[in-house]
């Protein structure tokens, strides 16, 4: 095989991985929709919390001590003990099942019959509130996250396509783990969704608000519990991201590459989420590959580099021109 | 006491229609411009003008045209530091290439630029409602801050990739530029601010407005009642960016002097502006000053008292001011959805029955 499409072949596979990883921060966005008909904006900035909080239990880091200090002039930083992993993890989901009931009592109890642009905004404002006492809890310099998942280059796919092709493909291990953690976290949902009393509530409420109330189903439980699978997902995303690039404000950037994913999927649909995902991610690598790095067709394009800030919502753009609801969602009918 | 409507006879069609009809907002009116202009420059100083006053004018440019566009005409736009972008890029353009223009003529120019590139982005708005236009606004954001960064056409080539304000003048007074004083900058967006307000409240209640107004509240039956959806989308989405390339030209000519494009015209600028118009309050002239008035005001006041008298360190009292701002705009979408500018209504209602309010 030629060369080039040897590279294109890894550099599509590389976005497949990608692609995953925006999956799994659009999973969160679609569950909140289906449940509450809330786009919320702030799933990214919820997977940076989540990933600061786990980051600072199991280094034992005092909250909000910067502050402290700032105000009392004492100067603490950390309790001087190092929390397991798994058990940092348990206590960060603690955390932000605590976060989905607040979000809820405070914020969208109060918001409940206003229009969906009115809720997108909220959740933007509450975007900015969490990153704002994400930083002040945990402090903002950038941190790893280390809880034993495997790095680097994957020996076993680099030999394998060596002896095949002649040419060792680089795959991340952390991409792989990503992929197969995305995997069980969805067939996870699906079964919950499907054959738990509470799946079937959830699903009940998705369909049909009133009708949900009238047989007895707790809409405000039943927010909480999407609030907390949603904070669940983001704390999944929040260490496959933070594991791969640092704990760090663009994190929370990631929630923006999510909407055109969601675009193309559908807002209502989970396989809709995660094959847009794909798409996205093996569409912008190819993209950049191809144009922005001038490697096709002899060079006749080269864009300069760079384009995966823009590639993903211009293709979202000029998708739903033509279909407005994507590729899986349910289809808009507006009535008078 | 004084705000009184008792003896304020109205004898005209236009006198009933006007835009203050109680003789004390109107003298507050005329005051306020008064001071503005006859008192202001005399008194103002560096400090003033470039962490309040200036900052303040150019943000009110930029929410007046991003409220045309969601508060009348109801198109959520995330592309607002994109336009800006535009706006700071065509200034540049014309002031390097044609040297000899006056300052008033490149920034309408450049206005008049971004409002062709605004129709353009504005089309998709044609098939895409609600927050999925939202997403697509985005394309143009993170398009057009790309664009701006890799093509060096845009930048001069200049080796930093930054692009500079050069010294220009207007009437002989110089306007841009570091040798510029403080009073002249703060004139020269007084002057954009009090016409193109006066333009948005005229446009906004005359035909043009009503049209938008109508697409708003209810697309369908807008349509049936006789208006045309291409043309009222389209003419708010170039007359807001007609704004907003106002604002982001004066932004960078004026205000910063020197622009990197990411930092200044990211997606955090279009935020903030959104910010300011939900704030203020949706479909409002006043709102959109209030809300730009707000949110410059609270990080200097906060930095006055958080860094200054109790001597906290900066990134501390900058996150405070995150978490303040965000639960500012939840406090207003739960409490008061229609923003600063009702809250100024309802006080209205109140004071024009106090004392006796039966």
């Amino acid at each position: 095989m030629p060369d080039q499409l040897l590279y294109a072949m890894e550099v599509a596979l590389n976005g497949l991985m990608a692609g995953v990883m925006y999956s799994l921060v659009a999973l969160g966005f679609v569950l909140i929709f289906k449940a509450s008909g809330i786009f919320n904006y702030a799933q990214g900035v919820m997977a940076l919390f989540a990933a600061m909080t786990l980051v600072g239990i199991q280094n034992g880091q005092v909250p909000f001590s910067h502050m402290i200090n700032a105000a009392l002039g004492t100067d603490i930083h950390h309790f001087g003990w190092s929390v397991p992993a798994l058990a940092a993890i348990a206590l960060t989901v603690v955390v932000m099942v605590g976060l989905a009931w607040a979000v809820n009592r405070f914020v969208f109890r109060h918001l409940v019959n206003q229009e969906p642009i009115i809720l997108f905004m909220a959740t933007i404002g509450l975007a900015y509130f969490l990153e704002g006492v994400a930083d002040l809890m945990w402090g903002s310099e950038i941190k790893t996250l280390d809880v034993g998942l495997p790095q680097g280059i994957n020996d076993w796919v680099d030999t394998a396509t060596f002896d095949l092709f002649g040419y060792g493909f680089f795959i991340d291990n952390l991409d792989i783990v990503a992929t197969v953690i995305a995997g069980l976290l969805v067939a996870g949902l699906v079964m919950f969704s499907q054959y738990t009393k509470q799946g079937r509530a959830l699903r009940a409420v998705a369909d049909d608000h009133q009708a949900a109330l009238s047989v007895g189903i707790s809409l405000n439980f039943i927010w909480v519990l999407v609030w907390s699978i949603a904070g669940f997902v983001a704390l999944v995303a929040g260490i496959m991201w933070g594991a791969k690039s640092g704990v760090q404000f663009s994190l929370s950037l990631i929630a923006l590459k999510a909407l055109p994913v969601l675009m193309l999927g559908g807002f209502t649909s989970i396989p809709g989420a995660i094959v847009g995902g794909l798409i996205i991610g093996v569409g912008e690598k190819l993209f950049e590959f191809c144009f922005g790095n001038g490697q096709c067709f002899g060079g006749i394009i080269d864009l300069g580099g760079a384009t995966e800030t823009w590639f993903a919502y211009v293709l979202a753009l000029g998708f739903l021109v033509f279909r407005p609801q994507g590729l899986f969602g349910e289809k808009i009918i507006e009535r008078v | 006491m004084l705000y009184r409507e008792a003896g304020d006879f109205k004898t005209s069609y236009g006198a009933d229609n006007q835009t203050f009809p109680i003789r004390f907002d109107r003298w507050a009116y005329w005051v306020l411009l008064g001071v503005a202009f006859l008192v202001i420059p005399f008194v103002i100083n560096d400090y003033w003008a470039s962490s309040l006053l200036v900052p303040f004018l150019i943000y009110a440019i930029a929410a007046l045209g991003l409220n045309i566009l969601t508060g009348y005409c109801g198109q959520v736009s995330l592309g607002t530091g994109g336009f800006m972008a535009v706006g700071a890029y065509s200034s540049y353009k014309l002031m390097t290439a044609f040297p000899w223009l006056d300052m008033i003529s490149i920034t309408l120019l450049s206005g008049l630029i971004t409002a062709a590139v605004g129709a353009l982005f504005g089309l998709p708005s044609l098939r895409i409602k609600g927050f999925y236009l939202a997403v697509a606004t985005l394309a143009a954001q993170f398009f057009l801050t790309w664009l701006f960064n890799k093509v060096p056409w845009f930048y001069n080539y200049s080796a930093s990739g930054q692009i500079t304000a050069p010294e220009r003048s207007v009437f002989g007074i110089t306007v841009t530029g570091p040798n510029t004083e403080a009073w002249a900058q703060y004139l020269f967006c007084l002057v954009f601010v009090v016409a193109l307000a006066w333009v948005a409240r005229n446009l906004t209640r005359g035909t043009v407005g009503r049209k938008w107004m109508a697409i708003r509240d209810m697309d369908i039956a807008a349509e049936i009642i006789g208006v045309n959806p291409l043309r009222a989308k389209l003419s708010a989405f170039a007359v807001s960016s007609f704004f907003i390339g106002i604002a982001g030209a004066l932004f960078f000519t004026l205000y910063l002097g020197a622009v990197e494009v990411n930092e200044a015209f990211g997606i955090n600028k279009s935020f903030l502006i959104l910010f300011m118009v939900i704030i203020g309050g949706l479909g409002s002239i006043f709102g959109s000053f209030a809300g730009a008035a707000l949110l410059v005001l609270l990080p200097v006041a906060l930095k006055a008292v958080g860094v200054d008298l109790l001597g906290w360190p900066t990134d501390v009292v900058a996150h405070l001011n995150l978490v303040i701002v965000g639960a500012l705009i939840i406090f207003f979408l739960v409490v008061e959805p229609h923003g600063l500018a009702q809250l100024w209504r309802l006080t209205k209602e109140k004071l024009r029955l106090w004392p006796f309010p039966h």
